[in-house]
């Protein structure tokens, strides 16, 4: 009867519901954006160069004349792309670190000062270095936030895995004899699943922050690559004139963040009744 | 338990409490009714989950005030001054101005109730202060006059130590001198001595005997422990599932316990055991403690009739249709069970 | 000591990621400009001749002695330059902390008594929503509004060379306004959380049955026990105000560290990059050991 519950509850939290769906909508708009807009993201006219939002442009123009909204929807996809597979690259390493770090203790302490010592630079940072030895590009951006966010993952990850040790059963089966590896696999990993996933979340919602302010800094991914992040960088000297410019990329960091974030929380609260109390 | 013409201390009627759940409308307490003495201990008993302490908070008004917590019913309290309140129709500054001052409470984990960055002297004084409008001096003094009145020893120097410098004992007593500090009426002890080492637990429930016959205070005494409840009460109420199921005064609740879940709770005595098989002439043998079988059912699957059907060996059908309205069973008893009655036969107790 | 171990990675970390962004080291000490004797002075003096390792322990021995290296584009040395840029980074750091906490305190713990009410999903969803606003994005709009067009703060910069403290004050009233109301989101979340902590716990309910007021249990017996854990995030709140700043620093113009690091990056100012990592990352780590001592000391119960 576990999972009627859970959704039952879920349908309670209207708000987690509403973050829910908006991230649906803004996959979709990413995922559709050739369905939804007839308008080349790339193609200028420069005679209609920052038009305010009106019928036919839905967010206006910038400054070359390119329709926002198709850039927004089409740069949703590089924004979400990166984004997530930064999210999927942290959370595989940082799984497997903290699950080696959590299990094996003698590999605890080295593990974790290495953490310690790659979370005592600022994320940006730590972000802006790791890019400007590797390069500016999709793909280095991706790299370089993983390898910022894997030891945020380790951390989450051996703490779980500490106490899911301690439980019975693993010394159960370790009694029975089951191989470590098994141990690892099918038993104590499946109790992870709820912090992972909950990390996963907020780790896709850092990294949309994150890849923005890479690309308006100009460390990020090349200006001519329309991310959310390089739209505001390249717009926001005619901030004066047309604000929208600059606002509506902006609305779409904060609305797919932001519904990540409260997804994140909603499923926490949920899956682990524990932390009710203080949350 | 409501013969007496005098005014009781305290009368509780048809006490209800509802927590509205994810998984659905939790009943803890529901229906209770008994009544305490002025000067006289009633214990309040039954095992964990069977609702007393959400009883005791309901009383207190201390349960946490979210929405999903209502209480109905009715706890008549007779002041020091003669007047009787309903403690669960007051408005809150009312309640405030009768918690630790009228009615202390004592809570079951000394060993966190007080508060760490303050001394224990300071902790007592804020609540003389507050009731009894002391200044801060005066306050101490009297802090200090506690201390010693529950024989805490060098409790000058106490005065000014942190509840982490004291052991679990002395946080008990310091706890009872926090709860006597203003003179109550009424003293609610939630399992004072269950989280404390047995050699301690006598020494606390003596000083607390002490102290009701200097001043003359009631007592409600929450405890799973009938060997305390033997020697240290004057009536008792025995709930079950949330309801009270029978009431007595202590030693007929001893002698001829009337409900079937007070008389399984008195064969698991291991005393009460050996005392019948020596009444039936079995000699010592190797037998099995008894004990009640089955589990208390989950609050949110009650049994249709009486709660404690499925585990009773009297169990009637008519057990399962409704469940039985707490009915007199003799002088000052009481008790919830359709095979106990005036007209009906005594049900004598079995192994 | 641990944290002893966690600086010697930084530095070694600090000192990879140098040397794989350019390969040449002897750039990276001197600039485009050297000359072939220098170049030959300076592999003696330093060991580039040597294996790395033994590298790496001449540049630990340069740091010891206080010297990060020369930085390219500004032609001096880097702590003169890291020295110089400390006071506008140093100075919107503390505003911001002060205005995050501000918010942040009161916030949370009206968060925490009024659990579940309106006015706590209301805060809760506003800390929500300042931890996913872009920082870049909030200071070009909040510039927008009150700079540009209402003309009440400067535009950017830190005011003429012999401005008054007020004035450089004023320069900061925006780009601190952005950091700390962005971060006033993870204190109220974190004050929230040590009140809720708290407000189970079972002293509270002792203070409850003595009949204090609500107020008086709150902000008296549950408040004192909660501040512990609030103050150290505060400390950990300036760490993070340091790297918060790199992004509004830039937006606004401000000539501190963290502007200095990004233009740095954009122009391969090695030696500056290096140097800035490393006192920025060692701070962090004094900090947050910091912290954890205020912890160990506030505390009664803790003996040490």
């Amino acid at each position: 009867m576990k999972i009627p519950l859970i959704l039952k509850k879920l349908f309670r939290r209207r708000i987690v519901l509403g973050a829910a769906i908006c991230l649906l909508v803004v996959v979709l708009v990413a995922l559709l954006a050739n369905v939804l807009t007839g308008y080349d993201p790339n193609e200028t006219a420069v005679s209609q160069r920052l038009s305010a939002p009106t019928a036919t442009h839905l967010m206006g123009t910038d400054e070359l004349g390119r329709d926002l909204f198709a850039r927004i929807a089409f740069g949703g996809r590089y924004s979400l792309t990166i984004a997530a597979l930064t999210a999927l690259g942290a959370i595989t390493f940082g799984t497997l670190f903290g699950l080696v770090a959590g299990f094996f203790r003698r590999l605890d302490a080295p593990i974790m000062r290495l953490v310690d010592a790659m979370m005592s630079f600022p994320d940006i940072l730590l972000a802006i270095a790791l890019v400007a030895i590797l390069g500016p590009s999709m793909l280095n951006v991706v790299l370089a936030l993983v390898l910022v966010y894997t030891p945020r993952v380790a951390r989450v990850v051996r703490a779980s895995t500490l106490v899911v040790r301690e439980l019975l059963f693993v010394e159960a089966a370790r009694a029975v004899g089951v191989s470590t590896a098994r141990i690892l696999w099918r038993h104590i990993l499946p109790n992870l699943m709820s912090p992972i996933l909950v990390q996963a979340s907020f780790i896709f919602a850092y990294a949309i922050l994150a890849e923005a302010a890479l690309s308006f800094l100009g460390v990020g991914v090349p200006p001519e690559i329309p991310t959310w992040g390089t739209m505001v960088a390249g717009s926001q000297q005619y901030a004066h004139d047309a604000l929208w410019v600059v606002l509506f990329p902006g609305f779409a960091i904060i609305l797919t963040a932001l519904s990540l974030q409260l997804l994140g929380d909603g499923v926490r609260d949920l899956l682990d009744p524990r932390l009710k109390k203080s949350m | 338990m409501n013969s007496n013409p005098t005014a009781l201390r305290l009368d509780v009627r048809n006490l209800s409490t509802f927590f509205d759940t994810d998984e659905g409308l939790i009943r803890s307490v529901a229906d209770v009714s008994f009544s305490i003495r002025p000067g006289k201990t009633t214990a309040l008993v039954g095992e964990s989950g069977s609702g007393k302490s959400v009883t005791s908070l309901s009383l207190m008004r201390l349960l946490s005030r979210t929405d999903s917590t209502q209480a109905s019913g009715q706890a008549l309290f007779t002041n020091r001054a003669g007047e009787t309140l309903d403690l669960l129709a007051l408005p809150e500054p009312a309640m405030r101005r009768i918690r630790g001052n009228e009615i202390a409470m004592i809570f079951q984990e000394p060993m966190t109730s007080l508060n760490p960055v303050f001394t224990v002297g300071e902790q007592i004084a804020e609540s003389v202060r507050l009731h009894l409008g002391l200044d801060r001096t005066a306050a101490l003094a009297h802090a200090l006059r506690m201390l010693e009145l529950v024989e805490i020893p060098a409790a000058a120097q106490r005065l000014h130590e942190y509840p982490h410098q004291l052991s679990g004992g002395m946080r008990q007593r310091v706890m009872i001198a926090l709860a006597m500090a203003c003179n109550p009426t009424l003293l609610i002890a939630d399992e004072p001595t269950t989280a404390l080492d047995v050699t301690i637990q006598a020494q606390i429930l003596e000083l607390m005997r002490r102290l009701q016959l200097e001043t003359g205070m009631s007592i409600l005494f929450i405890t799973h422990n009938l060997g305390v409840v033997a020697h240290h009460a004057d009536d008792v109420a025995v709930m079950y599932a949330g309801r009270i199921v029978e009431s007595a005064p202590v030693r007929a609740l001893f002698a001829s316990p009337r409900h079937p879940y007070t008389q399984g709770l008195l064969a698991c005595l291991p005393a009460q055991q050996r005392k019948r098989e020596l009444a039936n002439g079995e000699t010592r043998g190797k037998r099995r403690l008894y004990a009640i079988r089955g589990q208390v059912s989950s609050p949110l699957a009650p049994p249709p009739g009486c709660a404690f059907e499925p585990r009773c060996d009297h169990a009637l059908a008519a057990c399962k249709e409704a469940m039985p309205a707490l009915e007199p069973a003799g002088p000052q008893r009481a008790a919830r069970c359709i095979l106990v009655s005036e007209a009906a036969p005594v049900v004598t107790e079995t192994a | 000591m641990g944290m002893l171990v966690v600086m010697a990675l930084v530095a070694v970390i600090v000192f990879v990621l140098t040397r794989a962004a350019s390969g040449d080291p002897i750039t990276v000490l001197l600039g485009d400009q050297a000359t072939a004797e220098d170049i030959v002075r300076v592999q003696k003096e330093y060991g580039l001749d040597k294996p790395l390792p033994v590298q790496f322990g001449y540049w630990l021995k340069a740091l010891s002695q206080g010297n990060l290296g020369q930085s390219i584009f500004l032609q001096r040395p880097v702590t003169q330059a890291l020295w110089e840029r400390a006071e506008p980074t140093a100075l919107l750091a503390l505003m911001a902390v002060f205005i995050a906490a501000a918010i942040g305190v009161p916030c949370g713990i009206v968060s925490a008594v009024f659990r579940g009410k309106f006015i706590d999903q209301f805060l809760t969803g506003f800390a929500m929503l300042g931890a996913s606003i872009p920082s870049f994005w909030f200071g070009l709009v909040l510039m927008q509004i009150f700079a540009v067009s209402m003309g009440w703060f400067p535009v950017s910069g830190y005011g003429d060379p012999g401005a008054s403290l007020a004035e450089r004050l004023h320069y900061l009233v925006l780009p601190s306004v952005v950091l700390g109301v962005l971060n006033s989101a993870l204190i109220i979340r974190f004050t929230r959380a040590s009140m809720l902590d708290v407000l189970g716990e079972d002293y509270v309910r002792t203070a409850r049955a003595k009949g204090l007021s609500e107020k008086v249990v709150v902000l008296k017996h549950a408040l004192r026990n909660a501040l512990v854990p609030i103050i150290t995030v505060l400390g950990l709140t300036v760490a993070l105000m340091i790297g918060g700043a790199v992004v509004t620093e830039t937006v606004f113009g401000l000539p501190g560290v963290g502007n200095l690091v990004v233009s740095a990056v954009l122009r391969r100012d090695y030696p500056v990059i290096q140097g800035a990592l490393l006192v920025i990352a060692m701070i962090y780590v004094v900090i947050n050991f910091l912290t954890d001592l205020l912890y160990m000391v506030a505390d009664p119960r803790v003996k040490y």
